[in-house]
């Protein structure tokens, strides 16, 4: 006869799930409404969704640091609250991109809503947890729902990158669960602290198997972050989504990812697996100067971007592979500061859309369309002009600072060689940035256009949102301070 | 005068902003008025400036990034606070020549603007981030005035212009940050003050590998042999007044961290370096002294005359001793206001015939001959002759650098041979012999705006060339507090011989 469990309800510590909980719920109110009166405006949902990313964020910020709760699966640490915050607010200001003027096929779907506070509580659930079991949940929760959301849009491009980013994920989530199955079988455990425990105490023996199961993690998340050579879905996804959710992509799920491959493989590098940094180091260096290499030869400024993202991400890989508490707060400071940046960049490419109109047959976005824009459209022309000189790392606009702390970490670290990698890449990558200004601000308007295209999908959210990341990615240099503090307190209270 | 500095940064800037409110007829007043006022703060800094006192004066202190190091920390000493006047009174030149034609005046005027903030900062900042920071935000201007209003190969010369300059600063960043590590290590504080870092005594293959990061991105920027080769692309493609910034103010940013960063705080691998260093700038001197001597292009011959003349500058400041590097600082001050002079007085003729090419030209003295007589004064002060403000600094560098090693100093001198000969016949072939081309016959003197321009530029020439003393003085101050720094620091045996101890202060006077 089994005993009866009995688990008391305290001891569950519910509150930890409250974050999660709230987003699904604004998910599943949603749905339900429109069961109740179908065919209602899309702003009730956007409005709804906003509300509850709001609450969400209010239950995240009353967490106890350092906290376990619901079966020990939810993990309250520095890194989850900090990565939760990131998360929740970039997700605010891209929900806030649903209010454009023009109609746009996904938002007429409730359902679009719905799949995007799933998706949210998906990556919360990846970041607030070291159990392999709940990451790969909450992993694939995500991954799924962004899937869904991109094919919304309905374009034969969109449904083409939906599906190779289904494919895709698909392989990697393979890789995720055999990489957990070994580290299971090696340890018998699938938390991450008993795992590496167990492994630290017989000295990482079978090195071979550990050797191996950190490969199909690198592959696992070599994809989602579309490191180099996992990123071929990259610009095609980025292509095929709408500018909004390109944009989304290139932050929000990659912030995820790197909480949690910071969770695998610090342990893994600070214990001496010497094999394991090498594969890191060649990975970092060869994402950071192929994905720009790949990036000067676009002809369209949305695949420009998104080979560009590829490299920042990179960049940030190389803290991970770096591994000290300053490299890690880093990963955060400059993942706030390019936030900004991108999202300021992918909006004004969002703002510019306008339904009906083709500038060349493969691309939506070719150069081309904004050249001579500071005749026709002097602001606009500035904003894009300001986000791609940040985007490059011009002093004094945030993503400089991002580098500049990175860079640091990597001398500080010994690493003098990646240093210099580092600052070289960032050379390079000032060309295709600068191209774009340069078709703006230095060569004359195509004759056929007017002025009306590139605000067309302009609405007051957007410019709202547009102006924050423009006032935010200027005055940067007065919140580096405040989010280095912070980003290093939670970092090193994690024990990063 | 207690933020008087804040206020020279940043009051262009804000005036830039406050353009866009301007009607665009009135915008040239405007821009020309604000200049002015920024030129009489700079006049009015040089009034409250003691020169008796060893330092940084005015000194401003906020922190900015407390827990990185980073630190608002702007302050002049005499060798800033001339380059500083120099910025204010070339951009007023500058902005007074812009005619009021020209397409887009008012972008080009408040991007003038925003230009000028950047450049007081580079020689007011003492913090190494701050620095790097106006430096690279000073291309982004730069840019845009050559990309827009260039001639035709405009996009290639700017593009080419940024990526050189950028690709080199950061090499440079990459040792500024590792400099602050040491700094760390040493302290245990983070911090990117210069001043702070003046404290920090390095072994001597820590300061090789520094001083070459640093080298990189202050030599592209100068521009020495043989990173030179996007300068001549950028002066000939940039509008007459990106040419007069570009020359007289935006390349002795390169210079000036020579002597602010490189020299004070790797004395030992300046002294390493010296050799090599020389005699690339005497090949500088001389190989493009003879290709200003081939160009065909009036523009081009005054772009290359000036990367020759930079190779004196640096010659002078890696003489190590308080005559050569003085001499570097008033030959940066004499080429500003000579080069940029030329460059006005090029823009004059190309407004007038759209060419510069000088085999269409001929006998312009007996055309205009108001007009040839400025540009031969110019002409003179660029060459060195005695009495004008060219040779007060040339000769003080060539002196400083003779002591160091006379066989080179001597051959520097002659150099100077070669540079009165691409000159002279430069001159002669434009303005002397008969009207050849019919079209040259009938070309106009000069008018009012150009005479508001250069008779200022002329005038400082001639009386700077007779009494250099108000200028030379307290730079010649702050220059001994500099290698009198340099000789405690440095830890050779080598570098303690060449680097002169020199008594500063209350020590000098005993």
């Amino acid at each position: 006869m089994i005993e009866p469990v009995s688990v008391s309800f305290e001891s569950l510590k519910i509150a930890t799930l409250m974050p999660m909980l709230l987003a699904i719920s604004g998910g599943l109110l949603i749905l339900l409404i429109d069961l109740l009166k179908s065919h209602l405006d899309k702003s009730i949902y956007i409005v709804l969704s906003v509300m509850f990313i709001l609450m969400d964020l209010g239950s995240v910020l009353s967490l106890e640091l350092n906290s376990r709760g619901f079966f020990d699966v939810i993990f309250i640490d520095g890194i989850a609250m900090l990565s939760q915050i990131v998360i929740l607010v970039a997700s605010m200001l891209f929900i806030a991109f649903a209010f454009a003027s023009n109609r746009f096929h996904e938002y007429q779907y409730p359902e679009f809503f719905a799949l995007f506070l799933f998706m949210t509580a998906g990556f919360q659930f990846m970041v607030a947890s070291d159990n392999l079991i709940t990451i790969f949940v909450g992993l694939e929760t995500a991954s799924l729902s962004l899937y869904t959301m991109i094919v919304l849009h309905n374009k034969d491009k969109s449904f083409e990158a939906a599906i190779k980013y289904f494919t895709m994920g698909a392989v990697a989530a393979g890789f995720y669960a055999f990489g957990s199955m070994i580290l299971y079988g090696l340890t018998g455990s699938v938390e991450l602290y008993k795992i590496f425990e167990v492994l630290e105490a017989r000295n990482f023996e079978p090195m071979i198997l550990v050797i191996v199961s950190s490969l199909f993690f690198i592959g696992a998340f070599g994809f989602k972050l579309a490191v180099v050579p996992f990123h071929t879905w990259g610009p095609d996804v980025y292509e095929g989504s709408s500018a909004a959710l390109a944009g989304y992509i290139s932050i929000v799920p990659k912030i995820a990812s790197f909480v949690v491959v910071m969770r695998i493989f610090e342990q893994l590098i600070h214990s001496g697996v010497d094999w394991i940094q090498g594969v890191l180091y060649a990975v970092v260096v060869i994402t950071m100067t192929m994905a720009n290499i790949w990036a000067l030869i676009q002809n369209d400024v949305k695949r420009m971007l998104a080979y560009s993202s590829i490299s920042h991400t990179g960049f940030v890989m190389s803290a991970i592979m770096i591994g000290t508490t300053q490299s890690n707060s880093g990963i955060f400071l400059y993942w706030i500061m390019f936030a900004f940046a991108n999202l300021g960049a992918f909006a004004m490419l969002w703002a510019s859309r306008k339904r009906g109109i083709r500038y060349h047959e493969r691309y939506d976005h070719p150069f081309e369309k904004f050249a001579g824009m500071v005749k026709l459209m002097p602001l606009g022309a500035v904003m894009m002009g300001l986000f791609m000189l940040t985007l490059a790392g011009i002093p004094p606009f945030s993503v400089f600072w991002g580098k500049l702390y990175l860079i640091s970490s990597a001398i500080n670290a010994n690493y003098t060689g990646l240093a210099i990698i580092m600052a070289l890449n960032s050379a390079i990558a000032v060309f295709y940035y600068l191209k774009l200004v340069i078709f703006m601000f230095l060569k004359d308007p195509v004759s056929s256009l007017d002025g009306s295209a590139y605000m067309t999908n302009a609405s007051i959210s957007l410019k709202v949102v547009l102006g924050i990341s423009a006032f935010f990615t200027v005055v940067s240099i007065f919140f580096v301070n405040p989010i280095l503090e912070m980003a290093s307190y939670f970092v090193a209270m994690s024990g990063f | 005068m207690n933020h008087i500095l804040t206020i020279l940064i940043f009051f262009p800037a804000l005036a830039g902003l406050m353009g866009f409110l301007v009607d665009k007829k009135s915008i040239k007043p405007y821009v020309v008025s604000i200049t002015l006022i920024e030129l009489f703060i700079s006049l009015y800094l040089w009034y409250g400036f003691n020169s008796a006192e060893i330092g940084m004066q005015f000194v401003e202190q906020a922190n900015l990034i407390e827990a990185f190091g980073v630190q608002y920390l702007i302050g002049i000493d005499g060798i800033s606070l001339f380059l500083v006047i120099l910025s204010t009174f070339m951009t007023l030149i500058g902005v007074v020549s812009i005619s009021d034609d020209t397409e887009d005046l008012r972008e080009l005027l408040l991007t003038i603007l925003f230009l000028e903030m950047t450049m007081v900062g580079v020689f007011v900042v003492l913090d190494a981030i701050l620095f790097y920071l106006f430096w690279e935000l000073s291309l982004v201007p730069m840019l845009y005035i050559i990309g827009a209003w260039g001639g035709n190969k405009r996009v290639y010369a700017s593009i080419k212009f940024f990526l050189y300059t950028f690709t080199g600063s950061i090499i440079m960043l990459v040792g500024m940050l590792y400099m602050a590590y040491l700094y760390y290590q040493a302290s245990g504080t983070w911090s990117f003050s210069l001043l702070e870092w003046y404290r920090l005594q390095l072994p001597l293959d820590y300061q090789i590998w520094l001083f070459v990061a640093f080298f990189l991105g202050l030599a592209i920027k100068v521009p020495m042999f043989p990173f030179h080769t996007w300068l001549p692309y950028a002066h000939g493609q940039a509008p007459t007044v990106g040419s007069v910034i570009l020359a007289a103010v935006l390349l002795k940013m390169g210079t000036y961290g020579f002597i602010r960063l490189s020299l004070p705080l790797y004395p030992d691998a300046t002294v390493y370096f010296l050799t090599p260093i020389a005699i690339l700038s005497l090949i500088m001197i001389i190989y493009t002294a003879m290709v200003a001597y081939a160009q065909k292009d009036l523009k081009q011959l005054v772009a290359y005359s000036s990367i020759s003349h930079m190779g004196v500058i640096i010659l002078g400041i890696f003489a190590l001793n308080p005559e050569g590097i003085t001499g570097s600082i008033f030959l940066m001050i004499s080429h500003g206001i000579v080069s940029g002079a030329l460059f006005l007085l090029v823009g004059v003729i190309y407004d007038r015939r759209h060419t510069k090419m000088i085999d269409e030209f001929g006998g312009l003295a007996s055309v205009m001959p108001r007009y040839a007589l400025i540009f031969g004064i110019m002409a003179m002060a660029s060459v060195g002759l005695p009495l004008t403000i060219g040779f007060v600094g040339e000769f003080l560098s060539l002196v400083g650098f003779y002591k160091y090693s006379h066989i080179m100093g001597i051959i520097a001198t002659g150099t100077v041979v070669v540079g009165a000969i691409y000159m002279l016949s430069a001159y002669k072939r434009t303005f002397f012999g008969k009207v050849v081309n019919s079209e040259n016959s009938k070309l106009s003197d000069l008018n009012l705006r150009e005479y508001l321009t250069l008779i200022p530029l002329t005038i400082l020439v001639i009386v700077l060339g007779i009494y250099p003393k108000p200028i030379l003085k307290p730079v010649d101050e702050s220059v001994k507090a500099i290698i009198s720094l340099m000789h405690q620091k440095a830890v050779t045996e080598e570098a303690k011989k060449i680097i002169p101890n020199i008594k500063i202060g209350e020590e000098a006077r005993k």
